[in-house]
């Protein structure tokens, strides 16, 4: 069972990479919020249980609900819909997932297991969605993909914590309060600002700014 | 090792193939609010054709004579190393789904050549877009297979479906659904189903496989058509193998269970093209690494 | 191995006797196809009985005043069995090449065609029969030169003369890295005589990794592996088709003698060794292969095809070293004798293919795949052997390569169904490639046979091709007919090969009864299963011709869809057969395109041209080439022409070894 929603978040880790249409994607980052909403009730926790339902139902609405709309906002505001070229092709995109995969379950591998993981295969998903969301960024021309990119990495990091929340619970919050950071501070700012300043938010001409 | 009882599935799916078809038309015509085809038109029309004159072109050689033979001959083959309703094949042995896979390939070998015999640009057009989605396909079949090894520990088809059982679906459940996901993904593929291909489409530039036959006729062509439903039965039958997780013992109710299956499938077939519409042709390369990718996970998944 | 000395002999005397009676080129021809084909036949004769009775002693020993060499020659079951494809491709294409080289083009070099030709075939069978470094080092470097002779035959043309010095430069590449290969094993073991270093094992142990290493260069590069392969694309297309077809057929596969034999004497390999062979196998076969997809000259798509086969020998190689490192017999024999049969089999349905491809030459005059088509009404022989030959290739039942591919598919499954993960993924792997490999070769061989020989003549050459001759038709059928016989006689493979496995790995089929009968009723059910698949067709086609029997066949035009004239240019081409893979990401990196647009509200000209390069040279060797070249360039200022400056460059050489030597 907990496998399972594992192994959705891998597909919707796949979806998130081999999609050009921004509205698609940010819906398969809602989805992938609430499952890591999930995720929290899914481990054995001895005594822990107040702290983790308010992590999960925190986790679930700032990242199911709310970053979502956010960004759907952002993405009208801006009027950009579609990611048109991209440094790396899509198909080419989900060949690299297929190898940032083996190369998470590969490093998993080395990690030790502890008792209270939801899953076997929770450190390798939390290392796959790092390098998606690396791939994602140093791939994609738009702020906005990149954004998401960056809100993939985070997830990552966040299913990290909470598979090794026994050792340091601490984690997890600091996670939750990232996202927080972002949600309000550097998407709603950023974009919005680039938007005015400039006619369109292609990081590419970024570079033109240089020297 | 010959299993007699084996022929009796075999008479079963050259009896019954056309009738999934029939289901699938069905489907699509209800959920498009008509009244659609009868059940049994497939066998009116493969009838009906076997009863025809044929044309030939003037370009084309022995090769486009003998192409429909080829495929149903070797789907026919197919039929003899399948396993159906939890029973073993007629002929069952370590690695038997690679001759299986090499029947269907050579069939489809020859589809093609016959395709290019014509001289005809859109022939050509269909021949090199499935020549080129197949060689895409084969890896994912094989990824299927190698999972599905390593689950059950068995290497020839009869034994690893006949070990599919709900103990396998409790520790496995994860990798059995998206095995089901990639033969279901194939099964749309090999078959040009939407969203690979449209099988209404009267466009030849838009068609893959309606195009690659488009210049046979007569029996020919009732070969060719024979031959589809054949395909369908085919992957529908490796699907169900693939997820039946109930193995009664009992002839007649894994039978029966084999049935109801393949007429879910037949049903799902219908309802995914009358619900989704076709893909850019651009994009079914993009589709497929998808299969790939969740082909990927699988095998990552039972690896580890 | 008599035999096999008088096979040599009788070679060598008819190719040096064809240069004697030069002036008269029919006995020429005679004399040099008589000496090929008698010695072909001897050998063949010679072989089969040294794979019949392993045991018996076969070796030559005559002292040589060579320093560490000795001219010691030796036939046991792996060279008998890598020379029996040797023998027969030799008769065949000498046959076909007898009547090949009877053109004018060709005829004023026909004496020293044959001189080289059989110097070529006698030098392969030194090479796998020389048990000595030296003596192999001498054998190897006489077949690369004879082969460069021949390659460089039609020496007017340009494109010919840059194959042969791309050719040259790569074979003397890997010669160098032989070289180290065989004075680092003599340092070790103390001599060079194979036999000496066999038994020396423990010495060499300790440096098997580097051992290893040198030994894929060296003889990868003559197999023909990714990124070493670049030559094989240049000199196949620039030889003669029967010279293409022993190039390929047969020279290439010394490289892997070369590595089964360095694998015996390296003692255990590890699951490394094996993952580096299935790596190896798997990007020479997909690069392989995606590069032949989009070529259109039809030998230079052929050439590619044999480094896609050379990475399935090497999956298949890697399967057996896996099975070694793991110590499952299963695997071992499945694995080795799925290579070696892929070995042989390759060496029949490529020189088929490149028979048929000179065939095609011969009589249509073009080898570049958009100028031919519907060639198969006027070339019936040779569209039949050509299909035979892209159904084995493509590995399809019921012929031998289907068999060869099913035995590594075999080894490979049991790998995963009994290993722990590490060891599985490289089975893994293999399975992947060997499925990928096999379905983009059947997508580049029906395009190949397909635009080729049917449809319409897309030019006038096409249109009035003739048929080949007695002598070339042939033996394209007789190795058609090998193709449908081996994959008939899958059940008897294991047995035919086991000499030859329990000589490379120590496993022995006998000695495991169980092991036996795994691996016996799987292939024999192939077999049924082929017979029956071969008689439905046959009761289809009875069913179809009652069917239509009194009916009317009527003829007319290919549906054009409502055009009145389809011309044959309407047709797809064989760019645009692979233009599907183009589109994809992957096209990017084999396809090189000139655009220039029409642009402007009254557009001039605009023009579209692409090519496909092979990117491994011109993105790894030629600037590495390039970046030798300017290193050496600063050196030139020691090339000044004047004679006393060399003099003074041979004074302090001579006195500086003087003064070193007798300090």
């Amino acid at each position: 069972m907990n496998d399972l929603i594992f192994v959705l978040l891998i597909l919707t880790g796949f979806v998130f990479l081999g999609s050009g249409r921004l509205q698609f994607a940010i819906r398969t980052l809602a989805l992938q919020g609430i499952l890591l909403g999930l995720i929290p009730l899914l481990g054995n926790w001895q005594g822990l249980w107040g702290r983790v339902l308010s992590i999960a139902t925190i986790s679930l609405v700032i990242k199911g609900l709310v970053l979502p709309y956010f960004l759907t906002r952002a993405m009208h505001k801006s009027k950009v819909m579609h990611e048109d070229h991209p440094f790396v092709g899509f198909t080419a995109s989900m060949l690299v997932g297929i190898i940032c995969l083996g190369a998470s379950f590969w490093l998993a591998s080395r990690l030790p297991v502890i008792a209270s993981m939801p899953s076997q295969i929770a450190v390798a998903v939390s290392f796959f969605y790092l390098f998606v969301g690396l791939f994602v960024i140093m791939s994609r021309r738009k702020a906005l993909t990149q954004v998401l990119g960056y809100l993939v990495l985070e997830n990552g990091a966040y299913i990290f914590g909470v598979a090794y929340a026994i050792e340091a619970p601490f984690l997890v919050e600091l996670g939750v309060l990232l996202d927080v950071f972002v949600a309000v501070f550097v998407m709603g700012i950023i974009i919005f600002h680039i938007s005015k300043s400039f006619d369109h938010i292609d990081t590419d001409q970024l570079s033109t700014l240089v020297g | 090792m010959l299993n007699l009882s084996a022929l009796l599935y075999v008479l079963l799916g050259l009896i019954s193939a056309p009738l999934m078809l029939g289901v699938i038309n069905r489907t699509k015509a209800i959920c498009g609010g008509r009244t659609g085809q009868p059940l049994l038109q497939v066998y009116y029309d493969v009838v009906k054709l076997l009863r025809k004159d044929v044309v030939y072109s003037r370009t084309t050689t022995w090769i486009f004579r003998v192409g429909p033979m080829m495929a149903l001959g070797g789907l026919i083959t197919a039929l003899l190393i399948l396993p159906c309703g939890g029973a073993p094949a007629a002929f069952k042995f370590s690695g038997d789904f690679v001759l299986l896979f090499a029947l269907i390939g050579i069939g489809r070998f020859f589809t093609i050549l016959a395709a290019l015999d014509t001289g005809s640009s859109f022939e050509g057009m269909g021949a090199s877009r499935d020549a080129l989605y197949s060689g895409l396909t084969e890896p994912v079949l094989f990824a299927v297979l190698i999972t599905l090894a390593r689950i059950t520990g068995e290497l020839s088809l009869s034994s690893v479906f006949a070990n599919i059982s709900p103990l396998l679906w409790s520790s496995s459940a994860a990798v059995l659904i998206l095995v089901a996901v990639i033969i279901f993904v194939l099964l749309l593929t090999e078959n040009s189903r939407i969203p690979v291909d449209d099988p209404n489409t009267h466009l030849e530039l838009t068609m893959i496989h309606e195009v690659m036959v488009l210049d046979h006729s007569g029996p020919d062509f009732g070969f060719i058509l024979f031959g589809s439903a054949l395909k369908m039965w085919i992957f529908s039958a490796l699907l169900i193998g693939a997820i039946m997780p109930v193995h009664t013992g009992n002839a007649l109710i894994d039978g029966a269970l084999f049935l109801g299956g393949m007429l879910l499938t037949a049903v799902t077939v219908g309802l995914v093209e009358s619900t989704m519409a076709r893909l850019r042709l651009l994009l079914v390369p993009r589709m497929l690494v998808g299969a790939t990718a969740i082909a990927a996970v699988c095998i990552f998944l039972t690896l580890k | 191995m008599n035999m096999i000395l008088a096979a040599l002999i009788v070679m060598l005397v008819g190719g040096f006797g064809a240069l004697l009676v030069r002036s008269i080129p029919k006995i020429a021809n005679s004399l040099g196809l008589g000496g090929a084909v008698i010695g072909a036949v001897a050998g063949i004769v010679g072989a089969i009985s040294v794979l019949l009775s392993p045991h018996a002693v076969n070796s030559l020993r005559v002292p040589w005043s060579v320093p560490f060499g000795s001219f010691y020659l030796a036939v046991d079951s792996l060279s008998a069995f890598f020379l029996i494809p040797v023998f027969l491709l030799t008769g065949l294409a000498a046959l076909y090449g007898a009547q090949y080289i009877w053109t004018p083009q060709f005829k004023p070099m026909i004496a020293s065609h044959w001189a080289y030709y059989n110097l070529l075939a006698a030098s392969i069978v030194m090479v796998l029969v020389a048990r000595n470094g030296v003596l192999f080092l001498v054998a190897w470097e006489l077949m690369a030169l004879a082969s460069f002779f021949l390659v460089t035959m039609e020496h007017d043309k340009v494109s010919v003369q840059r194959a042969g010095w791309i050719y040259l430069a790569s074979t003397h590449i890997g010669t160098t890295v032989l070289f180290f290969f065989f004075i680092l094993l003599g340092t070790k073991a103390g001599s060079l005589d194979f036999d000496r270093i066999a038994a020396a094992g423990t010495q060499i142990h300790p440096h098997a990794t580097l051992l290893f290493i040198l030994a894929l260069i060296g003889f990868g590069s003559k197999a023909g592996i990714v990124p070493l392969h670049v030559w094989l694309p240049e000199a196949h297309p620039a030889a003669p088709s029967h010279v293409s077809a022993l190039m390929s057929g047969i020279m290439i596969k010394t490289g892997i003698y070369g590595i089964i034999r360095a694998l015996m004497w390296l003692g255990p390999p590890s699951v490394s060794w094996a993952t580096t062979l299935i790596v190896i196998g798997c990007v020479s076969g997909i690069l392989g292969v995606l590069l032949a997809l989009v070529q259109h000259n039809l030998k230079r798509l052929l050439a590619y095809h044999s480094v896609e086969n050379i990475g399935i020998i090497f999956l298949g190689l890697g399967i057996g070293v896996l099975g070694q490192a793991t110590r499952l017999p299963v695997l071992v024999v499945m694995g080795y004798g799925g290579a070696l049969l892929h070995t042989l089999n390759h060496a029949i349905f490529k020189g088929l293919l490149f028979l048929g491809a000179g065939s095609v030459l011969h009589g249509a005059g073009t080898l570049d795949l958009e100028q031919t088509g519907g060639l198969f009404r006027r070339m019936p022989w040779t569209g039949i052997a050509f299909l035979t030959g892209a159904i084995a290739i493509c590995g399809l039942p019921p012929l031998n390569g289907f068999v060869s591919e099913f035995m590594i598919y075999f080894g490979a499954f049991h790998a995963i169904q009994s290993n722990a993960a590490l060891s599985a993924l490289p089975a893994v792997v293999a399975i992947i490639s060997l499925a990928m490999i096999g379905g983009l070769a059947a997508a580049c061989f029906t395009k190949a046979f397909g635009i080729v020989f049917l449809g319409e003549p897309r030019s006038l050459q096409a249109a009035q091709a003739h048929e080949s001759g007695a002598w070339m038709r042939w033996p394209m059928a007789a190795l058609a007919l090998l193709c449908l016989i081996i994959g008939l006689s899958a059940p008897l493979i294991p047995a035919m090969l086991e000499p030859v496995v329990t000589e490379i790995t120590g496993f022995s089929l006998s000695s495991l009864p169980n092991l036996s009968k795994q691996i016996q009723s799987p292939l024999s059910l192939v077999l049924v299963v082929s017979l029956i698949f071969g008689g439905l067709i046959g009761a289809l086609a009875w069913f179809r011709f009652f069917r239509l029997r009194g009916k009317s066949k009527s003829q007319t035009v290919t549906w054009d869809c409502g055009y009145a004239t389809p011309t044959s240019r309407m047709q797809y081409t064989a760019s645009s057969f692979a233009q599907p893979l183009m589109a994809l990401s992957v096209g990017s990196m084999l396809l090189k395109k000139h655009i220039i647009k029409p642009l402007g509200f009254f557009p001039e000209d605009g023009s579209f041209n692409s090519e496909n390069p092979d990117f491994v040279e011109g993105r790894f060797w030629k600037p590495s080439f390039k970046g030798v070249e300017w290193f050496l360039l600063r050196f030139r200022w020691m090339q000044t022409g004047s004679i006393h400056l060399y003099i003074l460059y041979i004074t302090v050489t001579l006195i500086t070894l003087l003064i070193w030597k007798l300090w």
